[in-house]
């Protein structure tokens, strides 16, 4: 289960809205319990990928990847996993997103309808690597 | 002639959570497989089934991009310092 409050869900979706028709990308820190995953906070990243490949891929760098552990190791937190939009798509993970996951994470995908944030779905891969499986998330208030 | 491999936090879980390990190896090839030699899970999420790293991962030997270097035949001598480091990406397509 995926644990994450109102307001955060809101900025990645604010993130994906002023994205489009790009996809926007971003991490989720926090700490996790058993199969809980409970977010703290997120912190937007700009989409390595620019002009139309944006608009269908995100990517995040090694660099990016090693100011993050940095960052959350200064926080005493653990990176959680990924958000990233899917513009004009549904949020569920496509065979390119099984290919580039990593088991360790959870990956929040947000649906945007013409400029329009709708779905958020939450989805980790299982260890072969051969699905994801959708993870219950529960929206806090605070 | 021993180097020491930085492990990303994503897959310390295949290697008993450690952060570091240290191998015994002369190429980057040779200590790629001796890192996934005992390690199943690690060597499914950093190889393909042909063997071939997979696409977002990253190998740097003291901070340089191996890529750039001899790729898996680069050189390595004791004291080197290798770093495993993930992309994140993803997409609709």
């Amino acid at each position: 289960m995926i644990s994450i409050n109102k307001e955060a869900l809101d900025q990645i979706r604010r993130h994906a809205e002023s994205s489009y028709p790009a996809e926007c990308c971003g991490a989720l820190f926090g700490v996790k319990n058993n199969d809980t995953r409970s977010v703290s906070e997120i912190i937007p990243l700009p989409n390595r990928w620019d002009g139309e490949s944006a608009k269908q891929r995100y990517l995040i760098t090694a660099d990016d990847y090693i100011y993050l552990e940095k960052t959350a190791e200064e926080k005493g937190a653990d990176i959680l996993g990924f958000y990233h939009s899917h513009p004009d798509h549904a949020a569920q993970p496509s065979d390119y997103d099984r290919e580039q996951a990593l088991p360790v994470y959870a990956y929040l995908i947000v649906a945007v309808e013409k400029g329009t944030a709708r779905d958020i779905a939450c989805w980790v891969l299982c260890n072969d690597r051969s699905a994801f499986s959708r993870e219950t998330m529960n929206v806090t208030s605070s | 002639m021993s180097v020491r491999v930085l492990i990303p936090s994503a897959l310390r879980r295949y290697i008993e959570d450690k952060d570091t390990v240290e191998i015994e190896a002369r190429t980057v090839e040779e200590l790629l497989d001796k890192l996934v030699s005992q390690h199943d899970e690690l060597r499914r999420q950093m190889l393909t089934e042909d063997g071939g790293l997979r696409g977002f991962i990253n190998i740097y030997v003291n901070d340089q991009d191996i890529r750039y270097l001899d790729k898996y035949q680069t050189r390595l001598k004791s004291g080197d310092v290798v770093t495993i480091v993930p992309a994140i990406a993803g997409g609709v397509a």
